[in-house]
């Protein structure tokens, strides 16, 4: 998807609206853009530093700060292996190793078709059922080696 | 929906709802918490629904989705009433016989029932279970009842009362007084007395006050915020507003960690219902108070738990923690005075007021008053949220209600207070668990999180987890915790690795030393704690790491080969399972050759097999 | 105005004031490595950590740089356990860069010859501490904010934003002469001034004297001042020398 400068003004602006034009709301105006772009093009985060005044320094910034951002284009979709505690006791390595392995790519890239991201978390609190794999939010818990391949597979 | 202006209209209103409510009817009770949902509630609500409707019983049944009661194990969980039959790990294919045989013939389907651990015997009564008989559960008391998306529910349970009784019976110093009476502790970690934190506040210079509750629960295998804010968000809530107009503020933040989709969605509701009502916004309730509460998502960093670096977040900057010598009671969020607490802390106030300082500090031990709640996780046999009084012992968590260690392995550790405490051994299960005894062996409360390990986890590499995890959350501030942190990872990868030596012990002792007394915050100044208890309580471990290049529970990779024995048959699953193709057949019947040059030791072959015939040394 | 012992030293500071600045006031050596007196205090090196025991006698460690002043402070600026201190967190800064001159010499000012823990590839940091000096003084001297910190944690860099936007940047050097490590360098040559920064470099045009024709200010702090002062942009036309010789 490629944007105008125009059609990408026409994005942000609401945005910004919503969050009443507020620095302050800079982390949920990041959140937003994210939502509707699904990523952060350099171009939106020009374009929240212009019409928010304030530093581009600051924008980049936060926006570098936080995990739930990222600055480059993301597969169609979201795997998150959660790294907790409580996974972690009952073999999360393994999972992520395998999961890894299935699609040639480390926590924090895309596979080369764009098919999928792939990145760890800290514990989404569901510690009942670790070790838990989430594709696009939802929630596949006591994973197993032999079940990541089935689980992928249901993703085009 | 009225907006309520008086006192009067709210009792009116809980008045109305009582006798609105239909107690003949059957009611179905679903969990639909995180935990439950991720077992597939929502397909178990689903199917109630379409089969209540196909047969047409829509007059007679209720379905509600409740908030969590904890019992994550066994998901996905309900009760039925008024029968009150509490069935457990229910999936879509059991609702269609659940419809037939209870609500319709009134009988209990008895392999849905909770089974005993120890005597096997099937329990009815979800107060009966052994995992609810030891808790004293006052937070979550209603979690199973309340549909958190309906403020109804909340009032029907008698909800707003104390914010009632607040604004009508107490002056502000009144309720202060009442809350350092009742001696709660905050619930986040640092324990501080909130009542005290309160007055601070409310005495610091300045017209405009902020209060923030703290959702942006980081700790891995913490959820107990989590479970509250989904599952009675009004409760806490109604925390915030008696605390605001305590202190005098008239502005709140609830901080929700990114992570908890449905806890922002909730807390979204509860607030806009409140509002409605007049529970929340301008003169509330027709007293003349005012409090609005935004909610603001976190966008994904551990160390934003940390008040002053949550603050800094809510104003749009890097959530970058500052010193706080300076109290965030005097200097907060823009530098105005600010009381920040934990969800668990705002949903004790509303009990608080309801019930008296005095019942409260009844509970509880000297130090620390009332009930806490655990997440129970790891390698425990009922995983989920407890509810227990301050004073409780471990074993009687561990063992009683959480029914000791699975598949007849040793208890090693339990671990309290996420990456910032400590892991306490089995010699010291009887300790009772409160505020100072945690702390006085090394570990702390934190926001209770509670870790169980067996004999097969490895101290050393647990403790490398707790700082690879820290590593990849701090800021980066402040040196010690930025450099410290990526050298002490360095040092404990080189043990786990059979590289260790005296020395790096001696190094990791005096790194710890510094991290501790000159780290700018919280996350950096506790980080020792997981790799300084378990060197006290587990050096025979370590020991055995580096004198003998030995991981005794098998768990460090470069210590450990994976073996094939002699009864292995050929039956190929370890080399289907293999990634590495390190495993050949070698013949019928004959033991598999596994490649130890090419072995990656990720266990797979392990994993897979049936007959024991894998064996890791 | 505040009374308090400084290592037994009794002494007097006015409110507000932080133990580091009382400290200097008597001449004490505390180290430090993110202080200096232009910008505010931010707390990153940790080194200035000195022993304090309150009025009401509760003793622990704290930042000096960070800390006010109170009646009756107590302050120990080194002890045996802060001096093991400091040489840690020396250490943890000489392993980070390794060839800093700079730091080598105060490792050796607080007793340490070498680090344990090992070396990084001196390219990875280019000698950045990440003390925030030169981002506090963009953002604070300056105005501007034209580097940050950007990545998070052990990742962290000081950099300007997607490493190459450098808008905000007036060329004026204030990073270059903050940095207590030479991290950043600046050179004017043939018409340009040229950064080195950590992880970027940047070149700017500087501007001719009309009168002797030397290269004197970058053309955008020229514009920057042009603004700030209310001047009009020919006042700066000529360099400050040039300029000094019509006043005389």
């Amino acid at each position: 998807m490629k944007l105008t400068a125009q059609q990408l003004k026409n994005k942000i602006k609401p945005i910004l609206g919503k969050n009443h034009n507020d620095p302050a709301m800079l982390v949920s105006i990041l959140q937003d853009t994210q939502t509707e772009l699904g990523y952060l093009p350099r171009k939106a985060l020009a374009e929240i530093h212009k019409e928010l005044n304030i530093p581009l320094t600051q924008v980049y910034g936060v926006a570098t700060f936080f995990k739930a951002f990222s600055l480059e284009p993301r597969g169609r979709h979201q795997i998150q292996v959660c790294m907790g505690t409580a996974c972690h006791v009952r073999g999360a390595e393994k999972i992520l190793d395998t999961v890894e392995r299935e699609l040639g790519i480390m926590p924090g890239e895309n596979d080369k078709d764009l098919r999928f991201s792939l990145e760890t978390v800290n514990c989404v609190g569901a510690c009942a059922l670790g070790p838990i794999v989430i594709v696009d939010g939802d929630y596949a818990g006591e994973m197993k080696i032999d079940k990541v391949k089935p689980l992928l597979k249901n993703y085009k | 929906m009225k907006r309520l202006s008086s006192l009067k209209e709210l009792a009116g209103l809980r008045q109305s709802i009582a006798t609105v409510r239909d107690t003949k009817k059957q009611v179905v009770n679903i969990c639909g918490g995180t935990g439950c949902i991720a077992l597939g509630a929502n397909d178990v609500i689903k199917a109630f629904n379409e089969e209540i409707a196909a047969r047409g019983l829509q007059d007679k049944v209720d379905v509600r989705v409740s908030g969590c009661p904890g019992f994550c194990e066994r998901g996905s969980i309900l009760t039925i009433e008024p029968q009150n039959i509490f069935y457990q790990r229910v999936r879509r294919k059991d609702v269609a016989e659940l419809v037939q045989a209870t609500l319709i013939d009134g009988k209990t389907v008895e392999r849905l029932l909770y089974p005993d651990l120890t005597t096997g015997k099937k329990v009815i009564r979800e107060a009966e279970v052994p995992f609810y008989t030891k808790q004293k559960r006052v937070l979550l008391a209603h979690s199973s009842r309340i549909d958190p998306q309906s403020i109804e529910d909340y009032l029907y349970f008698g909800g707003y009362a104390a914010l009632s009784k607040a604004l009508s019976a107490m002056k502000p110093e009144h309720i202060i007084d009442e809350m350092k009476a009742s001696g709660l502790r905050g619930r986040g970690g640092g324990g501080f007395p909130t009542g005290r934190k309160w007055e601070t506040t409310r005495h610091a210079h300045g017209d405009i006050k902020y209060v923030i509750c703290n959702c942006d629960e980081g700790d891995p295998g913490a959820f107990m915020d989590r479970s509250l804010m989904e599952g009675n968000p009004h409760s806490v809530l109604e925390g915030m507003i008696i605390g605001a107009y305590a202190i005098g503020a008239h502005e709140g933040y609830i901080y929700v960690r990114n992570e908890y989709p449905l806890a922002v969605k909730n807390a979204r509701i509860a607030i806009e219902q409140a509002e409605e009502y007049g529970l929340l916004g301008d003169n509330i309730l027709g007293s003349g108070f005012n409090f609005h509460v935004k909610i603001s998502r976190g966008g994904g960093a551990f160390v934003c738990g940390e008040s002053t670096a949550l603050m800094a977040s809510l104003e749009g900057e890097v959530g970058e923690p500052r010193a706080k010598y300076v109290h965030t009671s005097e200097k907060g969020l823009w530098d105005r005075p600010s009381n920040l607490n934990n969800v668990e802390t705002w949903a004790n106030v509303p009990q608080i007021i309801n019930n008296g300082a005095k019942w409260f500090a009844g509970i509880g031990t000297a130090g620390s008053k009332g009930t806490k709640i655990f997440s129970l996780v790891g390698k425990v046999r009922n995983t989920g949220l407890v509810e227990v009084p301050m004073g409780i012992t471990l074993r009687e968590i561990i063992f009683d209600i959480g029914g000791g260690i699975p598949g007849n392995k040793k208890f090693k550790a339990v671990q309290t207070g996420g990456p910032s405490g400590g892991f306490i051994p089995e010699n010291l299960l009887d300790l009772q668990v409160d505020f100072d005894e945690l702390t006085r062996v090394g570990s702390m409360m934190g926001s209770g999180a509670m870790i169980v390990m067996d004999e097969s986890n490895c101290m050393v590499d647990m403790a490398k987890y707790f700082v690879t995890f820290l590593m990849g959350e701090l800021c980066g501030k402040c040196l010690p915790c930025r450099e410290g942190m990526k050298q002490l990872h360095y040092l404990l990868t080189r043990v786990t690795g059979g590289l260790g030596t005296i020395e790096d012990i001696a190094l990791i002792e005096s790194l710890c030393s510094t991290m501790w007394d000159t780290s700018l915050c919280g996350l950096g100044y506790s980080a020792p704690n997981p790799v300084m208890t378990s060197l006290k309580y587990f050096r025979e471990e370590w020991d055995a790491h580096i004198d003998e290049k030995r991981c005794p529970a098998k768990v460090c990779k470069p210590l450990i080969t994976y073996n094939i024995m002699a009864n292995c048959p050929n039956c190929g699953l370890c080399v289907k399972a293999c990634p590495v193709q390190a495993i050949t057949p070698r013949g019928k019947k004959e033991p598999v050759v596994l490649d130890q040059v090419k072995c990656t030791r990720c266990g797979s072959c392990f994993d897979v097999c049936r007959l024991d015939a894998v064996l890791v040394k | 105005m505040v009374k308090l012992t400084i290592d037994g030293r009794q002494t007097e500071a006015k409110e507000g004031a932080m133990v580091l600045d009382a400290a200097r006031a008597l001449n004490i050596y505390i180290p430090t490595l993110c202080a200096h007196e232009s910008v505010s205090a931010y707390g990153a090196c940790r080194l200035c950590t000195v022993d304090i025991t309150t009025r009401s006698g509760r003793n622990r460690m704290v930042t000096s740089c960070l800390y006010p002043v109170e009646e009756g402070l107590a302050v120990k600026t080194t002890t045996e356990k802060i001096a093991a201190h400091r040489r840690m967190l020396i250490q943890l800064l000489l392993a980070r860069c390794p060839e800093s001159p700079e730091l080598k010499a105060m490792a050796k000012k607080l007793g340490a010859d070498d680090t344990p823990f090992p070396k990084e590839d001196p390219a990875k940091n280019h000698n950045c501490i990440l003390c925030a000096l030169c981002t506090r003084a963009c953002d604070e001297v300056v105005g501007q904010s034209a580097i940050s910190f950007v990545n998070r944690g052990v990742a962290r860099e000081m950099a300007i934003p997607f490493y190459n936007d450098s808008d905000a940047c007036i060329a004026c050097g204030s990073c270059f002469y903050i940095c207590p490590t030479n991290a950043i360098q600046m050179t004017d040559k043939n018409g340009k001034r040229r950064f080195v920064m950590p992880h970027n470099t940047m070149e700017f045009e500087l501007a001719q004297c009309a009168q002797c024709g030397r290269y004197h200010l970058p053309k955008r702090q020229i514009a920057w001042m042009a603004k700030k002062s209310g001047q009009p942009l020919e006042f700066f036309a000529r360099c400050i020398s040039c300029r000094e010789e019509v006043r005389l």
